[in-house]
């Protein structure tokens, strides 16, 4: 299948990237690993005329810590943040999501930055960072901006993120305890249902909670009600499944050929279960 | 309008000019006549087109050729350098890991990743590494033991 013709041009830093941008319009598309895009360039339903390729910006990948505070590069690649020894440590959560994304060759080429600007109803990093209350970095012609997680995924393929702006990083707190649970589709393997559990514990007792389910909707979003069920509660068996079984009302839930409304539902109940009970025993 | 590259492919330079829009495996298959990168389903699914770039497998039905620009790639043919067989080759063929062949150079490929992370893989570790792989003759059991076999042995 051979894409719609477009001209290439390759950026040298962020601004580079921008001006670029703005030069080209709206017919203009970013390419990082191109693993979201490149398909579906090749079924033309994306036909930009301008690539911009910042695959190769300086200073945009690895993961780093400053005071308690995880930055993630937009260009790091999934496979990159599986191997993480500083996220293997004090982040496992981001890893081990990362680690279920699509398969060796998929990891090896597709990156943060992308996953989250494409915003895949059922991609896994977008209920990660919902839950670790990350905060997204974005470049653009005025200046960066920062906007939290949660409120950056509005809807089918809907973030914010304007026209001429890019993803430059990723940042959270170290999180205390935090897991991802994951049914994963048998070919696809995107998530049929995905959670995100990032707890703060003292003492046996739950003082924090977010939990977000990826798959389930239209995009990633936070499980307000199991949040509140949790917090105060001591967790043991009975309260993570008092807990989740807050998961089914969700919203709209997606049906399709994994899974119906209701399956969809169950799942996200059992999933956000297993997501807290992994976060509670970290 | 067609852009300039170099690229490194099985350790031989190549300048070209390239239609951004041509994928890496036919530039490959169609540019250098390397044919033993395969496109199956050319929907990033299957893995038989797989290749290293840079020793990272890659699956090249998804891959425009510019972006390999300045990359070092290696096929199925560029394995071993003397003409002789690859120890994953070698262990395909000891082991029988294929029946109609056409997963394999690309079954091979993702095994030198696989290798590369996990020299001494659980068969888990093997299942899992080829995850990106599909071989519609359903032949894995051989293609596992043949990843183990080249790993040093069977466990």
């Amino acid at each position: 299948m051979i894409p719609s013709a477009f001209e290439y041009r390759r950026a040298g830093s962020v601004d580079e990237a921008i001006a670029l941008k703005r030069e080209a319009g709206s017919a203009a598309r970013f390419i990082a690993g191109g693993h979201s895009l490149i398909p579906l360039m090749k079924l033309r339903l994306s036909e930009p005329s301008v690539l911009i390729d910042i695959g190769r910006v300086p200073g945009l990948s690895g993961v780093s810590e400053d005071g308690g505070r995880i930055s993630i590069g937009a260009l790091t690649t999934h496979a990159d943040l599986e191997s993480d020894p500083l996220l293997l440590a004090v982040a496992p959560i981001v890893a081990e999501a990362a680690g279920e994304i699509g398969d060796q060759q998929v990891r090896n080429r597709g990156t943060i930055g992308g996953s989250l600007a494409h915003a895949d109803p059922a991609a896994d990093l977008p209920a990660v960072v919902v839950a670790l209350d990350a905060a997204i970095h974005i470049a653009g012609a005025d200046g960066p901006r920062a906007v939290a997680a949660s409120d950056f995924f509005r809807g089918l393929f809907e973030v914010d993120l304007g026209e001429d702006e890019l993803i430059t990083a990723v940042s959270f707190d170290r999180p205390s305890r935090a897991a991802y649970a994951k049914l994963r589709h048998p070919a696809s393997h995107f998530a049929i249902v995905g959670v995100a559990a990032a707890l703060t514990v003292e003492e046996g007792v739950c003082t924090g909670a977010r939990v977000a389910v990826t798959g389930a909707s239209t995009h990633a979003r936070r499980l307000s009600a199991v949040e509140e069920a949790l917090t105060g509660s001591r967790l043991d068996d009975d309260s993570i499944a008092q807990a989740s079984a807050a998961a089914s009302e969700l919203g709209d839930v997606n049906a399709d050929l994994a899974g119906s409304e209701e399956y969809r539902r169950a799942m996200t109940r059992a999933f956000t279960g297993r997501a807290i009970a992994a976060a509670a025993s970290r | 309008m067609s852009v300039p590259i170099s690229v490194t492919v099985n350790g031989r330079l190549h300048e070209l000019e390239v239609e951004p829009r041509m994928l890496l495996v036919h530039l490959l298959r169609e540019e250098l006549n390397l044919t033993g990168t395969h496109v199956g389903c050319d929907t990033s699914q299957c893995g038989a087109c797989t290749v290293l770039m840079d020793g990272d497998s890659a699956k090249s039905c998804t891959v425009f050729a510019v972006q390999a620009d300045g990359a070092s790639v290696t096929t199925i043919e560029g394995l071993s350098a003397e003409g002789g067989m690859h120890p994953l080759q070698q262990a395909f063929w000891d082991e029988h890991g294929l029946q109609c062949g056409y997963c394999t150079p690309g079954m091979i490929m993702s095994g030198v990743d696989l290798l590369d992370r996990h020299p001494d893989p659980s068969e888990q570790e093997i299942r899992r590494g080829l995850d990106g792989n599909l071989c519609r003759c359903t032949g894995y059991e051989h293609i596992v033991n043949a990843i183990r076999d080249a790993a040093g042995g069977a466990k």
